[in-house]
């Protein structure tokens, strides 16, 4: 069955609310010509000249699949959830816990329950960092982070710690931006309560061996948050494989709408823990005197929701499901591999971010040259980079730099445009010569 | 349809490349530092003023070709101005900078510090383009506190 055949199967199933099982034979391999053409952006043109978008760790494109959920949504069923008797609440309610159930199997999680939506990546770990940590940290205890996380799995456990006097200690990285697991071994201890790591670093584009730092935490009786804002659009992700305890990613980053995330966790742990934000939908009786909390995942999701954007992120897992996260990481490394070898070939360049086991992301200097000046050069070819340090200052520093360039991959990026990305490099040279 | 040319002029090359008064000043009367930390421009500001004239004026630190040509223009204009003067310009070259890409003003007393005008089309680079002048403030009014433009 051809992709846009299935779709319209799976509208017209949402429509129903009848449950449609994809067969395996619509799963379709990877035809970038193909899958592009469900990407209108893709089409555009910047300074006269065809949109190279490679910025796709700061936020990804949207396939026609997508949009068309979110502008259904809005001209046919919307309604506020969870309350209505009428039957357009009902649907909408039904759509959104269907998308739940969607990202629950996309994660291979254990039970709804476990599947908080949140407002992305920053506000999953900001509940983590608050309600898990007010409830289990006190003065004395450690918390574990890598040195190359983002703000976002740096600042609330700074915060955290500040409220409860626990401690952050750092496992380091070599110049390859490798974590250094003896180092991370040796921080374990007893005193150890999270460790908090990022799967697929932004900046660097290492992926970290997940599953094993997480034996080792729960070796010393530690919790694990992993941070998988960029993980999750280039490889399967499986939380019960993986044992860890929270896994936290965002929706804008895997092909759906901004504003919505997700927050995993263990129900133990969740069950455990007391509410982030208080509210409606959250509560089960309230009186002045006593208020009484909603089961999960409600417990977590206080106030009228992102509606729209978690049917889109639904929707994004849908089509990218039909791909298969194997492909995609398989066809990505092929691209990888062309991307880093095109422009390690160019004279003066210097990739920021060698680690064996890498995706996505190439942060790259050139000698002479400031990155916001590449940035602007590339951007008149056309092409989208970013440049700056990428929410990951500790790095910059660890590297005596003040920024990179950062070309990051997504599937439906090419080689044609990882060319022109090169061609664009030997322009900002030729300025600067 | 902003042209990079527009940006990266000749004049503006060559002063990110070899910038003019580029060195620590020993008998500076004030000093000032300027970090967008943002983008990673980084410099700063040696002045020697005497009697209200800038007689000296050079820099150091390391930033986007903007952000030092932007510097090193604005000390090669500066170097024997008044204070009075030297705001004065400011004040220009920060319309010259900021105002809508179509109508470029005609500012004889800018000189050089025209060629910024490119960076109207570019907006997010005029914090670039001001560094330097809003560290210059800081130095005069010896203001210890870092400056940014983000």
């Amino acid at each position: 069955m051809g992709f846009r055949r299935t779709c319209a199967l799976l509208t017209w199933a949402a429509m129903t609310k009848i449950t449609v099982n994809l067969p395996q034979s619509s799963r379709r391999g990877i035809d970038v010509k193909d899958l592009r053409a469900d990407f209108p952006i893709l089409q555009t043109r910047v300074h006269d000249k065809p949109l190279v978008y490679l910025d796709n760790a700061a936020t990804t494109q949207k396939p026609q699949f997508v949009i068309d959920t979110l502008k259904r949504y809005y001209s046919a069923e919307n309604a506020n959830i969870h309350r209505g008797v009428y039957t357009l609440s009902q649907h909408a309610t039904q759509k959104y816990e269907d998308a739940r159930t969607k990202i629950r199997k996309f994660i291979n999680a254990a039970d709804n329950r476990e599947i908080i939506y949140t407002s992305g990546t920053t506000e999953s770990i900001n509940l983590v960092a608050q309600s898990w940590g007010r409830a289990n940290l006190k003065a004395g205890d450690e918390i574990v982070l890598t040195g190359m996380e983002h703000h976002s799995n740096i600042v609330p456990w700074q915060i955290i710690a500040e409220q409860t006097g626990a401690k952050i200690r750092v496992a380091p990285f070599n110049d390859a931006g490798e974590l250094l697991m003896e180092e991370y071994r040796k921080l374990l201890n007893p005193r150890t309560k999270l460790v908090a790591a990022v799967h697929l670093s932004n900046s660097l584009g290492t992926i970290n061996p997940v599953k094993t730092m997480i034996e080792l935490a729960h070796q010393h009786g530690a919790k694990v948050l992993i941070d998988g804002a960029q993980w999750v659009a280039h490889g399967p992700t499986d939380v019960r494989a993986l044992d860890c305890d929270f896994y936290a990613f965002s929706g804008h980053k895997i092909f759906g709408p901004t504003g919505i995330g997700v927050l995993y966790g263990k129900q133990s742990l969740l069950d455990a823990m007391p509410p982030y934000q208080g509210g409606g939908d959250m509560i089960a009786s309230v009186t002045f005197e006593k208020t009484t909390y909603n089961d999960l995942p409600h417990k977590f999701e206080a106030g009228t929701p992102n509606i729209a954007g978690g049917i889109g992120l639904g929707a994004a897992v849908d089509y990218v499901s039909e791909i298969g996260l194997d492909r995609i990481a398989s066809h990505e490394h092929e691209l990888m591999q062309y991307a880093t070898r095109a422009l390690s070939a160019i004279d003066g360049l210097r990739i920021v971010g060698t680690a064996k086991d890498k995706a996505s992301v190439i942060s790259f200097v050139l000698a002479g040259v400031h990155p916001h000046d590449t940035g602007t050069i590339l951007d008149g070819e056309g092409i989208a980079v970013r440049t700056g340090h990428h929410c990951c200052q500790p790095v910059m520093d660890r590297f005596q730099i003040p920024a990179t360039a950062r070309a990051s991959l997504a599937f439906y990026n090419t080689r044609e445009e990882i060319d022109a990305l090169a061609a664009g490099v030997l322009k900002v040279k030729e300025y600067f010569a | 349809m902003s042209d990079l040319r527009d940006l990266y002029q000749e004049l503006i090359l060559d002063h990110c490349k070899r910038p003019r008064n580029f060195h620590v000043m020993a008998e500076a009367s004030c000093q000032a530092d300027g970090h967008n930390r943002l983008c990673g421009d980084k410099l700063h500001l040696y002045v020697r003023v005497e009697n209200d004239v800038i007689r000296d004026i050079a820099f150091q630190g390391d930033g986007c070709c903007i952000s030092k040509a932007s510097a090193s223009v604005m000390s090669e204009m500066l170097k024997g101005r008044s204070i009075a003067e030297a705001e004065a310009l400011y004040t220009k070259f920060h319309d010259v900078v900021t105002g809508p890409p179509d109508e470029i003003p005609d500012v004889p007393e800018l000189g050089k510090l025209v060629v910024f005008a490119g960076v109207r089309e570019f907006p997010v680079r005029v914090k670039c383009a001001t560094l330097p002048w809003h560290t210059l403030q800081a130095a005069i009014k010896n203001d210890a506190k870092p400056v940014s433009t983000e």
